[in-house]
């Protein structure tokens, strides 16, 4: 029985343009909406899988403000059976501050789970800073994990191949996206999720803060894009430059 | 002293990114009147890897051995990486922005009880020390303080280009077996399998790569763009779209979370070019964006466009190449 707990965070869907809140501490996402990241989904649905191999439950937490119950309504919507949600701002929180309230909370789970970076902040560490708050072992940028007697086996993509760990639970473990897919709400799976109470709480402390002095937009790049042509009639130039460039097959 | 971790190839060589790594701590060096830039590298150092070290300017190549570095472990590398710079004295400890490198650095911040800035692009001050780096994938940029000591962060890939120094450094190997806790090598890697031949890595090395998105229209929608790719003999790359949809698998996705390519053409079809998709194939030689939307990214920052519906378009270039074969 592997009792999970799977750490997610609120973020502005970042996949079209990136606009800044005034004050330069954020991105503004009152036009682009809010999600996880993709690296969160799976952990998601891998916190799912052990859960329900192992006879246990799938947790979900997050730190946010109090609109970051959509995040974590649509990990419940796909199996997890229990939330967890530290209110708070999450912009005023750097990586360790997070890390220490996560331990708060994961205690008393065999298995924690988290995405390998946020995609907003990318700070890439507060799975590893848990880990030293909490005195377990961590497993880093894996694409899958499974739970064999006890033991945490995870595994994912090295720079000299494909890696394993074995490690003993209680552990922690951060996730990429790639190894597995995660799965689409259903409507019963919406309802169910409607119905779980969702345990507030509130930071054990006070944060240091992130050391952000302020977000930038990178200069836009200048355009001096050629034009070929236009649809079908565009083909002879655009075979022209392949021999041009040498890139034909022969 | 600045300590670089320096990663290597199977070969054993400084890997492109560390020696990047190296060339930005030498410009910190320069800037902070001279502070010697010493390298950290765990398992054996060939005189090769020496020799190309010294030639970046690097003062001394620390070297980790023993049997607690045999197989990898983030807590391990860290403990190591530490115990070196108790006995150097670093005020910087930092490493190249890949995986690994984003790992150790996490753990020997986590261990010391500092910041750690990962991905960072360039510094602008030295005090307070202020360094820029890519957050939201490469779509915005944070400026950050880094007020602790030693200062932990990683460079992110390509944010300066790796060249050696006006004159060499000594070079001097410096061996190091340090003693290890238990409990640093409970997670470390068990095993390690040659990676799948045929997998991503013809699409890392392709002289040219078709890319297919959201505008193939379904599943269905790639037999013209594999045509086209089978003539000009070379790769399929996909956007996230493509594979989270299901249409193609997971190792032909280009992008943050897919493979970097570097072809001498990147033919990107039904792309919008995201931010996300941009950072697997920004350092293409030559790009040609096959898009309806003239406004597209993908089209603004390509090298070469054609506007229109790549179902007409990519059936009309097979036709043309064709067409000269057999005429040719
Ligand atoms: C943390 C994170 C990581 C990510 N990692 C990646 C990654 O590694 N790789 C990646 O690709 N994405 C990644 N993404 C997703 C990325 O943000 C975009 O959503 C994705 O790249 C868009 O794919 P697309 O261009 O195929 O689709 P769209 O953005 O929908 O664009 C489709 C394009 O096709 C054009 N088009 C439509 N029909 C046609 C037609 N018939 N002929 C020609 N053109 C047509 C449209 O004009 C448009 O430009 C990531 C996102 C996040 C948040
Ligand atoms: N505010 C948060 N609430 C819950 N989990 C978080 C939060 N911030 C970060 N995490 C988790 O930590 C991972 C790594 O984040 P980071 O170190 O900030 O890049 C994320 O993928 C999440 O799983």
């Amino acid at each position: 029985m592997t009792n999970v707990l799977v750490c997610i965070k609120r973020v502005v869907d970042s996949s079209s343009e990136v606009v800044l809140t005034d004050d330069g501490q954020a991105v503004d996402g009152r036009f682009a909406g809010f999600t996880m990241s993709a690296h969160e989904e799976c952990a998601v649905e891998l916190a799912v899988q052990i859960a329900a191999a192992t006879g246990g439950a799938a947790t979900v937490l997050t730190l946010g403000d109090a609109d970051a119950t959509e995040q974590l309504r649509s990990a419940l919507a796909v199996g997890c059976t229990a939330a967890v949600h530290i209110v708070a701002d999450s912009q005023t929180f750097g990586p360790a501050d997070v890390a220490r309230e996560i331990a708060v909370v994961a205690r008393d789970h065999d298995l924690v789970l988290l995405g390998n970076d946020a995609a907003d902040s990318g700070d890439f560490q507060v799975g590893i800073r848990l880990a030293y708050e909490l005195g377990r072992p961590v497993v880093n940028g894996v694409t899958n994990v499974v739970v064999e007697d006890g033991v945490a086996v995870a595994s994912g993509a090295g720079p000299d191949g494909h890696e394993t760990y074995r490690v003993p639970l209680p552990a922690v473990v951060t996730i990429l996206e790639g190894g597995v897919e995660p799965r689409y709400p259903t409507v019963p799976g919406r309802m169910k999720a409607k119905k779980v109470a969702i345990e507030e709480r509130t930071p054990s402390a006070a944060p240091a803060g992130p050391a952000r002095v302020r977000l930038l937009l990178p200069p836009p790049a200048p355009s001096n894009v050629q034009i070929l042509g236009k649809g079908a009639d565009a083909a002879p130039a655009v075979v022209d430059l392949f021999e041009q460039l040498g890139v034909l097959a022969r | 002293m600045i300590l670089v971790l320096v990663e290597t190839s199977p070969s054993r060589e400084a890997v492109e990114v560390s020696r990047e790594a190296v060339t930005f701590a030498r410009s910190l060096s320069d800037s902070g009147g001279g502070v010697p830039v010493d390298a950290v590298v765990v398992g054996a150092a060939s005189e090769a890897l020496v020799a190309t070290l010294a030639s970046y300017g690097v003062r001394q190549v620390h070297v980790l051995e023993g049997d607690a570095f045999a197989a990898f472990s983030g807590a391990a590398w860290a403990s190591g990486i530490l115990a070196v710079r108790a006995s150097a004295g670093s005020v910087v400890v930092m490493a190249a922005g890949t995986p690994r490198g984003n790992e150790v650095m996490a753990h020997v911040a986590a261990r010391a009880g500092v910041a750690m800035a990962a991905n960072v692009l360039s510094f602008s001050g030295l005090s307070p020390f202020v360094v820029t780096r890519q957050v939201v994938g490469g779509s915005a940029l944070e400026e950050m303080r880094l007020s602790d000591r030693p200062a932990v962060f990683t460079v992110a890939g390509h944010a300066v280009e790796a060249s050696p120094a006006a004159a060499p450094g000594p070079g001097e190997v410096v061996t190091h077996t340090p003693d290890v806790d238990a409990a640093d090598l409970v997670a470390r890697v068990v095993s390690s399998e040659e990676p799948e031949p045929d997998l991503s890595g013809t699409l890392t090395s392709a002289r040219v790569v078709v890319g297919a998105g959201r505008g193939a229209g379904s599943s269905d929608g790639f037999a013209d763009l594999l045509e086209l790719t089978e003539l000009v003999g070379g790769s399929l790359g996909v956007s996230r779209v493509v594979t989270s949809l299901g249409w193609r698998p997971h190792h032909e996705q280009v992008g943050q979370t897919g493979s970097r390519i570097s072809p001498d053409l990147y033919i990107p079809c039904g792309i919008s070019g995201a931010i996300q998709h941009w950072a697997g194939c920004s350092t293409a030689k030559n790009i040609l964006a096959i898009n309806t939307d003239p406004d597209a990214p993908m089209v603004t920052k390509a090298t070469y466009a054609v506007i229109g519906d790549l179902h007409e378009v990519v059936p009309a270039i097979n036709e043309e190449i064709r067409r000269r074969r057999s005429a040719g």
